[in-house]
This record gives C-alpha cells, structure tokens and sequence, in this order.
C-alpha cells in the first residue's frame, strides 16, 4: 500500500496566523477566547468566541482578488501558503495534486451580508459575486488555482467531522493512486451575527469560557479559522528531499444511524477501533489522544465512554485543544491535527484549558493546567458531529 | 399588555408541550414530569423557544447544566412558575 505522509501545515486561527505561534500558544496554555467583535454582537445572549482578531486580508492576499474571497477561503488561501511553503512543495503538480477541504458553514457571511442588503436594508441588488464567495468548494478552488492543482478538489460538508472526513478522503486519493499531493484540512468563519444566533438556539454554547471533560462546564465556543495539511506519497516526498513531518496512518469514519445531534458512544468507539485497523496498530501503540472534547455534557461523556471502551482503564492521555482554538466546527479537526503534530514532533502534550475539577463522568487521564512532555509514536484525534458522524485520524512518527 | 394570569400561562405551557409531544392537551397534566412525557433533547430546546415567542421572555436554560438549572425545566408547575417568574420581572 502507498504510504502517506506529512510535508507541511499551516493555519490561521484565533491563537495566531500561523504555525510557529500556534504551537507556542498551545505549549504556554494561553486561549484565543475572547469577547465577540463583531456587527450586531451586543444583540446575542452569548457574545465569546476564538476570533480571528486584527485580521487584514490585504496584508496577505493580492487586494485585486479579495472581492472574490469571503473570510473562510481567506484563511484557507493563508494557511494553505504557510503549508505549501513549508512543504517545499513546487507549483503545478497538475493532476497528481488535489485539493479536499472541510467546511460546514462556507461562505456564511456572505449569505448574511447580501440578505441583509435585500430585506433588511431594502436593496434590490446584491454584488454579481455572490454565489462564487459562498459556494462551500471556494476555499478548495482557489487553493487549487494558487497551486496549480488539477487533480481531485471538492468540499467535504459534515458538520464537526468535516476536516477529518477531507483529511480521510485525501489519504485514500493518495493511497489509490489517484494523485500524489493532496492539500487538506478544513476552513470555518462561522463567528458572524447569523452564525452565532443559530448556535444558540440549541443551549449548548458557554457564556464564559469552554471547559471540556471539567466539571462546570457550561458548553462549546465557536472558533474561526482553517488550517491545511500538505499529504504526500512518501517515495514522491523522499525523492525531492522533503522534511516528513508524520505518517498518516489510519483513518476510518462511522455513521451512528441513531440521533441527528445525540452522541453514541457505540458509533465513536467503532471509529477509533476502525482507524487503529487501517493503520495496523493496537490501543497499546498509541501515545496521546487529541480528542473531539468539545466542553458539552453530552460529548464529553460519551466520547470519555468511548475512549474507556477502546482503551480500557490504562488509556493514553487525553487533551482537548478546544479551549484554545476554539470549536473550529468544520476546521476543528486541522487544528487538531496541527496539535498532533505537536505532539509527535516535539513531545509536547497541549494542556485542556479551562479545567476546574474532574468529572467523575469522564474516567480519562486529562492533560490539563500545563503542557505535559511524552515521547509518543503514535496519535489519534476524534472527530464527532451531528447529524452522528465520526471521524478518527491515526498519525504517527515517519 | 395585561399580564397572564397562571391559569392562562399553564394553558399555554401545556399546549405548547403536547404539540412536541405529538399529544393531545389532555394528555399533558398539570402536574406532569417531562422525564415521564418523554421529551428529548431538541423537543425541550423547541419548547422553550415557543414559550419565549408566545411570552415575549429568554429562558435561562443551558443543556450542559441539568443539574444546576437557573430554569426549573423539569415539571409543569416548575415550568409555569419560572415562566410566570420572568414575566413578572420582563
């Protein structure tokens, strides 16, 4: 079977916009929560989030291009840059190169700003590029175009599970044979007005900060952003001297066919034990679990089931960099993926902020307070989503 | 706008909780437990929404604290009290 690997990451998130600061973010345990900026955002009941703060996409894009870019392609095209640069990765791989990229929300601000336009504010036109800014396969085709990839390139849409499905799904491009270099990851921008009052409906958003697998916690934070994955067959990797990252190793993705928001820990644990599987390891291989661990009661107890079923009672430690990034909804897995990398490549544990005291609810041996430093060969990280999704990324040292 | 009497707010509370339950009103008493109604998650977030349009009121309620409500959500006679509770204070 061909092998996978990692060649570069990128990202751009509330902790900062890119790689070097998001790692020392995660290690030094500081939170890019913070109050909401945003139009309109003194009419919501919750008003925190992981913003994208002090962003200028002029500053990093060509300004001729920006009417074309709603916030979520503009941060996949940033982060995509800082991925391929790190990458080495020479442009116009053709149709050996792809792009699969997760979002659940798309172009959501766009829909916003041109509804608002015509009901709101009684316009009868909104600008000619609508449709191109919010279509969920912008921020794919516009990393297709920066990087002259002719291959596979599509949008996954899945809720929380998207980045870790696109992420799954690039692995198998590559492992099929259907293309060499796949860019992926996912990109979110979901902290606008609309975003955040359709979240709130469900009750499941914290008024005050995201605490996951802790006693009081109050729920999730939305956070903004994307991040992207540079994977590459290896040989293609070695021959032009890539620096590898990590292997991805496994992957599987299981539908629960139960609840359309309700966990269940029996569709979780058949995707942890399915993506050990595909990567020919056992629970005992792996050294750290970056885990979906969004700060909700129904979550965090069922994936803490979950990780007890697999694991057993010796699991490996567990961090949810949630209370970091943020819930980054569609790109949540990317970020978690970049923390993985963190893990495996300098044996740095990221540490769950927000804890107060333990749940007895959730038997896991939670890194919390501070970073905690572990030599591990191996990593999973937990994707669950409504609609009753999971995804389960296995990586590993190359 | 008069306010509801309690008669008229456990009217509504009842209405609203048999049309998630797929009941008939008089299957709704008014001293009934949600648990033993049978209502899930997203029917207890839908219902709190219909009172809060019908009442002009935001309910304290947050999913992950059931054991801690600000918002007794757990019987009839709760729910009529704490909806009763921020009408006085609306």
């Amino acid at each position: 079977m061909r092998r996978v690997v990692i060649t570069g990451i990128g990202t751009v998130n509330a902790l900062a916009k890119d790689v070097p600061g998001t790692f020392a973010a995660l290690t030094e345990g500081r939170s890019g929560i913070g109050p909401l900026g945003f139009r309109d955002a003194d009419r919501l009941t919750i008003r925190i989030g992981a913003e994208v703060r002090d962003w200028d996409p002029a500053a990093h894009l060509p300004a001729a291009n920006l009417p074309l870019y709603d916030p979520v392609t503009q941060y996949a095209l940033v982060a995509g840059a800082e991925a391929v640069a790190m990458a080495g990765l020479p442009f116009g791989l053709g149709a050996r190169g792809g792009v699969i990229l997760g979002t659940a929300a798309g172009g959501i601000s766009t829909w916003e700003d041109s509804y608002r336009a015509v009901f709101a504010e009684g316009r009868n036109r909104v600008s000619p590029l609508v449709v191109p800014r919010l279509m969920h396969n912008a921020p794919a085709s516009h990393l297709s175009i920066a990087h002259g990839l002719q291959g596979p390139v599509f949008a996954v849409s899945s809720a929380c599970a998207s980045a870790n499905q696109a992420m799954g799904l690039a692995l198998q491009q590559i492992r099929s044979g259907a293309a060499d270099v796949m860019l992926t990851g996912g990109a979110e921008a979901m902290l606008c007005f609309g975003g955040v009052k359709a979240w709130e409906g469900l009750r499941v958003l914290a008024p005050d900060m995201c605490r996951p697998f802790s006693l009081g916690r109050k729920g999730m934070v939305i956070g903004d952003g994307a991040g992207v994955l540079v994977f590459e067959e290896e040989s293609h990797a070695r021959a032009r001297g890539a620096t590898v990252l990590a292997e991805v190793a496994g992957f599987a993705m299981t539908a629960d066919a139960r609840d359309i928001v309700a966990p269940d820990p029996d569709g979780a644990a058949a995707a942890m034990r399915g993506a050990l599987a595909d990567a020919g390891l056992s629970p005992a291989d792996i050294g750290h679990i970056n885990a979906h661990g969004t700060g909700t009661l129904a979550n965090d107890r069922s994936e803490s089931l979950a990780i007890v079923r697999v694991f057993g009672d010796h699991a490996p430690p567990v961090s949810s960099t949630k209370a970091a990034h943020g819930h980054g909804i569609g790109a949540t897995g990317a970020f978690e993926a970049i923390a993985c990398i963190l893990a495996l490549s300098r044996g740095i544990l990221p540490p769950t902020l927000g804890f107060q005291a333990p749940d007895p609810e959730c038997r896991v041996d939670l890194v919390h307070g501070v970073a905690r430093g572990a030599r591990v060969n191996a990593v999973i990280s937990n994707a669950f989503a409504f609609g009753g999704l999971n995804a389960v990324l296995v990586l590993r040292q190359a | 706008m008069t306010a509801a009497t309690r008669a008229e707010i456990e009217a509504a509370v009842i209405t609203i909780l048999a049309a998630q339950l797929l009941l008939p009103v008089s299957d709704v008493a008014p001293d009934a437990r949600l648990d033993d109604l049978g209502l899930d998650s997203l029917g207890k977030v839908e219902a709190i929404f219909a009172l809060e349009e019908r009442f002009a009121i935001s309910i304290p309620f947050n999913a992950n604290e059931p054991d801690l409500p600000e918002f007794d959500f757990a019987t009839v006679p709760g729910i009529v009290d704490g909806v009763a509770g921020l009408i006085a204070a609306r």
